[in-house]
């Protein structure tokens, strides 16, 4: 019988494999997507629990989340694209011009 | 295996070959439709009539070389097809097109003359939609080549432009039926006004029919017909993002093409014309179905060879500047007078 | 029945969002998180949220996905420039890499050791659901309303920002 736990555990493993993406990759998009991935474990988290309360505030949340997501996407990929723009280069350890 | 089941599978098939039989029907109609609108016979050799011409269409793009560019992107390139025919044909699933029907009594529950009753369904229409887009950027991309990129990405612009319409077209036929359930939009069409004009949605003046209206040239749009064609536009771009295709990845594109049209004209019928309500023989409602999309499919077609192409710029300004703000007041117009006259 | 559904869609959401940290080429990465995408859309289907399944499909995969795919496209950079040996795979490339891919690891583990602990909770879903959309949009009216209009700033605050820092600069 599938129950909540089984949902949590889920959406527990997708989260940490969205770190794993943003801590590993080296490039900027890829890095991106690692937090949608992150975005989207916690919408799983939500629903199921306001399934398991019987109440609709999960998928209320949900609906935030996911338009926060959207508008997060067109401002990180506005500044990726202005980023490639300067430096030729998506790898994050190639834009060094503030360090000491 | 109760008989409903046994309906059930049997009603998903025969759905299928219909959409595909209709494809084959539209080749036929378009290239016969054209003719007559432009003074000339076109086929009528192959069969009677020319009815056999797009089984031969098919057998000869069968038959042609698979071509790969060598520098094209293999998984991409054999992909976009796929996604393209796939959405094209998932997206009729959710389209009823009858009421509840016994068979004759075989079946004493009832079945319904859809594939997948969902009360989500206009929303799903609406996703797959927006997925068909993927096939077009995809081709044009994996195709490695300066004409299919340009029609790629352009057909794709102008797609994901036109959805903003379409989308809030539909929003306003959900404030007048009340419910996102086709069936249920539907069935709120049965009956007259005043004994002549049936209640569909159409007749609901004014915001039914700019809706309808907002619906049609958005789902024009979304299928890359013309007047808004100009991403495959043979003077212009070669043959855009299908440039590369040869064979059945062509094939795949062109049914996908007829059946996103079928599908729009389908989902149309549904929410402004009424769908399967008509002034008699209301257990074979199926067959008016099949008439009203059959005069939007004539409808497409006619707009194809009579209208001129839009430019690309004149199109996206079309869609951003003109359409999208009125079907924003089209909406807001609708709520207010369903708030007003209490409907 | 739910549950081999559960399973299946649950392996692909992993299987998948696996495969997008570990592409090289983004275009892959953006396709197969279109996959997990529709995984957990039929994972919210289950869940008896059909609303959610939907405008999962129509805002994340429909159009979020099609901006990081246009954005890929036209940036045109397919391969990451590091100075480790290109032909070694990432995830198993020395140094910080190796640390972040453990400590990942150990992230993962723990989330799920905490997420189990509510007292043994493994049976089926108590409670009704609630998978009406007219109760959500009588929700979002009424007393989430403020933070619905906040969103719909929000989303034009974003835009703005977004045309004004990709815009090229003036010579």
């Amino acid at each position: 019988m599938v129950g909540l736990n089984h949902y949590l555990v889920l959406s527990g493993v997708l989260f940490s494999i969205g770190t794993a993406g943003v801590f590993v990759r080296r490039n900027l998009i890829t890095i991106l997507l690692s937090i949608e991935i992150m975005l989207n474990a916690v919408n799983l988290t939500f629903v199921a629990f306001g399934r398991a309360l019987g109440s609709a505030d999960g998928q209320i949340m949900v609906f935030f989340v996911m338009t926060v997501a959207a508008a997060e996407a067109a401002v990180g990929l506005a500044i990726v694209i202005s980023l490639f723009r300067h430096k030729e280069s998506l790898n994050p350890d190639s834009f060094t011009g503030l360090r000491w | 295996m109760t008989p409903l089941l046994v309906a059930q599978i049997a009603l998903t098939l025969i759905v299928f070959i219909a959409l595909l039989h209709s494809a084959a029907g539209m080749v036929w109609v378009e290239r016969r439709l054209a003719a007559a609108l432009q003074q000339r016979l076109g086929p009528i050799r192959v069969g009677w009539q020319g009815l056999l011409q797009p089984f031969a269409d098919v057998i000869k793009l069968m038959f042609k070389e698979e071509l790969r560019p060598k520098a094209a992107d293999a998984w991409l390139f054999a992909l976009a097809p796929i996604i393209s025919a796939t959405c094209a044909f998932a997206a009729f699933a959710v389209v009823p097109f009858g009421g509840e029907t016994t068979l004759l009594g075989w079946i004493p529950e009832g079945l319904r003359l859809q594939v997948a009753d969902v009360n989500v369904a206009i929303l799903v229409v609406f996703a797959i939609a927006s997925m068909s887009v993927y096939g077009i950027v995809l081709a044009g991309w994996s195709s490695n080549s300066k004409y299919a990129l340009l029609g790629g990405l352009r057909s794709s612009a102008q797609m994901i432009s036109y959805e903003l319409s379409y989308g809030t077209a539909l929003a306003s036929v959900l404030i007048l039926g009340n419910s996102m359930s086709l069936t249920e939009i539907v069935n709120r069409q049965a009956g007259t006004w005043f004994g002549i004009v049936p209640r569909w949605n159409v007749f609901f003046l004014p915001f039914g029919f700019l809706a309808f209206a907002i619906y049609l040239i958005a789902g024009i749009a979304e299928t890359n017909r013309a007047p808004f064609d100009f991403p495959e536009a043979e003077q212009e771009l070669v043959a855009g993002y299908h440039t590369e295709y040869s064979s059945m990845s062509f094939a795949l594109f062109f049914l996908a093409e007829y059946v996103n049209m079928v599908t729009v004209s389908a989902v149309a019928t549904d929410l402004f014309l009424g769908g399967w309500n008509g002034p008699f023989a209301e257990s074979i409602g199926w067959v008016w179905f099949l008439l009203k999309v059959g005069a939007l499919l004539f409808f497409y077609v006619w707009m194809r060879w009579t209208l001129p192409r839009y430019r690309y710029d004149q199109l996206m300004r079309f869609g951003w500047k003109v359409l999208l703000p009125l079907s924003v007041v089209n909406l807001i117009a609708t709520a207010a007078g369903v708030l007003y006259f209490e409907l | 029945m739910n549950a081999l559904l559960f399973y299946g869609f649950g392996a692909t959401a992993v299987l998948a969002s696996l495969l997008v940290i570990a592409q090289k080429n983004p275009i892959y990465s953006v396709l197969l998180l279109i996959a997990s995408f529709g995984a957990l859309s039929g994972l919210y289907v289950l869940l008896e949220a059909p609303f959610v399944a939907v405008i999962q499909i129509i805002v994340y995969a429909g159009a979020i996905m099609v901006l990081f795919l246009f954005v890929v496209m036209l940036l045109n950079a397919p391969h990451e420039d590091t100075e480790y040996d290109e032909r070694v795979h990432p995830l198993l490339r020395p140094g910080p890499m190796r640390f972040g891919a453990a400590l990942a690891i150990a992230f993962g583990i723990e989330l799920v050791w905490a997420l189990n602990r509510n007292g043994g909770e493994a049976g089926p879903f108590a409670g009704g659901a609630v998978s009406s959309v007219a109760a959500i949009g009588r929700s979002l009216f009424g007393p989430y309303a403020f933070p619905f209009e906040v969103t719909s700033v929000l989303i034009l605050v974003a835009m703005i920002g977004a045309v004004v820092l990709a815009r090229k600069e003036e010579p």
